[in-house]
């Protein structure tokens, strides 16, 4: 217990206090971008870029140790992952507008098949003696022992860009993800706010990588807006509240996991994020589920006594 | 090709619109006169709302000129308002009544720009006008359809357009709202403005509206209510023999 009250405040080592604050920054981030992610009902795609960008994570790594790298640079495979994502988006994309197939045929068939050819890719690259020690595997499910100074500013910086972004754009996003074609004839590119809100998406799951894994980081951008939706009717606050949700979370989640040895960070973050959509869904005053039935068992009571 | 009129608020030349290997809309011309309300009337899937999303830009078209007061939409794109389906949204989006009718402020107040005082003041007006000031601090939800048709109306009053392009603005809507609706539009009217509705309800066409534009894939007639909404016109455009119900027309077989 002393070992979470130090991680909590920050007092569990360097180390573990890199990725709280990492952790956080993400869930911020993560909480914000996801709620125009779900507002547009884009979960799904989101999940099947996230596993898409696999293949581009190993390719970095072995173009970069071809070249005569070590192959670790974190910017590197990053940018890997990102152009293999949005090859795996558009890809999606290219499906549903071309053939009959619906979005969730193609999203399953394009998740399969980047993450299949990754998850090849990987075993092949273990078998070398520099794949054993790159440990590339840690992008599957994040892993937070070799967080570096440098992996935390990186969270930070683009978490804080993914922020300003979404504040920026907040009405075209909104006004897209509430009504498309209204929204096109004001004369806002709807392709180009779509590609921006899956960008958001993307650029989440890039920086959150590293910590929480590619497996797991859509219930970063998904459990945070449904769970701000419990509490409010407007989706500028939902943007906020669910970041609030999302930062409050990670940095609980980071704290937990460092309060015990080889407790998995991503995982434990996911739960907690759980546990504060559990809450909500319960104890929301308008539109949680606990409220709501205590209303109807007055109401049904009044009725009876009326009757 | 003849040049398409600076007078009218809507012209269009030839506009054909496909969808996969089916013409949606096929080689159509329209002419809709100002400061009056038209009807565009066709049976289900005859492409009235295709028609109208092609003209807006909404769905690409394939061939064809559209021509906005004379401009082209993207120029005009300022003096043009749309009502959508109602259906077409999920109305269990976080918004309230007052934030969807300031959706048709955000072109006016920039990307960044706030909605000023004066814009909100601007919005409850729209919202009164349509009957729904009460309702402004709702959550669109819990609105009834004739409601949700009255919001969007009111998005579209806010933007302070000079034609106004309805789909379907009488589908599953109570009479009262029916009622209203109607209002607005002869007070657009009476203010200089011009309507073009998707209407389904032969029977109102000819106590609401004052052209009508009828189509089916191709166009079948067009012009004055009194001359172009027959019922010869209305079999060239429905087809069969049927004589549409309650329409106070009865077709020349029938009459025979």
């Amino acid at each position: 217990m002393t070992q979470f009250w130090d991680a909590l405040t920050l007092q569990a080592g360097y180390n573990a206090a890199l990725v709280a604050l990492g952790a956080a920054m993400l869930g911020l981030a993560a909480g914000a971008a996801g709620s125009f992610v779900t507002l547009r009902k884009r979960a799904l795609v989101s999940d099947a870029t996230a596993h898409s960008s696999l293949p581009g994570i190993v390719l970095a790594f072995m173009l970069m140790v071809a070249m005569g790298g070590e192959g670790r640079a974190l910017f590197g495979l990053l940018t890997g992952a990102a152009l293999s994502g949005l090859t795996g988006l558009l890809v999606i994309s290219w499906i549903t507008r071309r053939t009959r197939l619906a979005e969730d045929a193609a999203m399953g068939a394009v998740l399969g098949t980047f993450f299949g050819l990754g998850i090849v890719l990987l075993t092949v690259v273990q078998n070398m003696r520099a794949g054993r020690q790159a440990g590339l595997e840690e992008f599957l499910l994040g892993a937070t022992a070799g967080m570096l100074r440098e992996d935390a500013i990186l969270i930070a910086l683009g978490g804080a860009m993914v922020l300003g972004v979404c504040w920026a754009m907040r009405r075209p996003m909104t006004l897209v993800a509430f009504d498309a074609p209204y929204a096109a004839t004001l004369g806002y590119n709807t392709r180009a706010i779509d590609l921006l809100i899956m960008g958001l998406a993307m650029a989440v799951t890039v920086i959150g990588l590293k910590l929480v894994g590619l497996v797991l980081i859509v219930a970063l951008l998904i459990i945070p807006p449904v769970a701000a939706r419990f509490w409010t009717e407007s989706a500028a606050r939902m943007v906020w509240i669910a970041g609030g949700i999302g930062g409050a979370g990670a940095y609980l989640g980071a704290a937990i996991s460092a309060s015990a040895p080889n407790l998995p960070t991503g995982p434990i973050i996911v739960l907690v994020l759980t546990a504060g959509f559990t809450l909500s869904m319960l104890l929301a005053p308008a539109r949680g589920t606990l409220w709501a039935a205590l209303r109807h068992a007055r109401m049904r009571r009044r009725l009876q006594r009326g009757a | 090709m003849t040049a398409l009129p600076a007078h009218s608020p809507l012209a269009v030349r030839g506009l054909s619109v496909t969808y996969g290997d089916k013409p949606a809309v096929e080689d159509v011309d329209a002419t809709f006169p100002a400061a009056a309300l038209s009807a565009i009337i066709g049976p289900n899937g005859a492409g009235k709302s295709t028609f109208l999303k092609a003209c807006l830009g909404v769905v690409p078209r394939l061939s064809g000129e559209v021509a906005i007061f004379g401009q082209t939409f993207e120029d005009a794109r300022a003096r043009v308002a749309y009502v959508p389906q109602r259906a077409s949204v999920d109305w269990d989006f976080p918004a309230t009544v007052l934030d969807v009718v300031q959706m048709g402020q955000y072109r006016r107040a920039g990307l960044w720009g706030r909605l000023s005082g004066a814009a909100r003041v601007q919005a409850l007006a729209c919202l009164d006008r349509v009957g729904m000031t009460d309702f402004a601090k709702r959550q669109i939800g819990q609105l009834s359809g004739g409601q949700q048709q009255r919001v969007f109306l009111a998005r579209a009053l806010a933007q302070e357009a000079d034609l106004y392009l309805l789909d379907e603005p009488f589908a599953g809507v109570d009479a009262a709202t029916e009622r209203a609706i109607v209002e607005v539009l002869r007070s657009l009217r009476a203010a200089g403005k011009s309507v073009i509705a998707v209407h389904h309800d032969l029977a109102t066409v000819a106590e609401y509206f004052d052209h009508v534009f009828l189509i089916n894939v191709t166009r079948r007639a067009e012009g004055p209510v009194a001359t172009a909404f027959t019922a010869e016109t209305l079999h060239a455009t429905y087809g069969g023999r049927l004589a549409p119900m309650g329409t106070g027309l009865r077709s020349q077989e029938a009459a025979e």
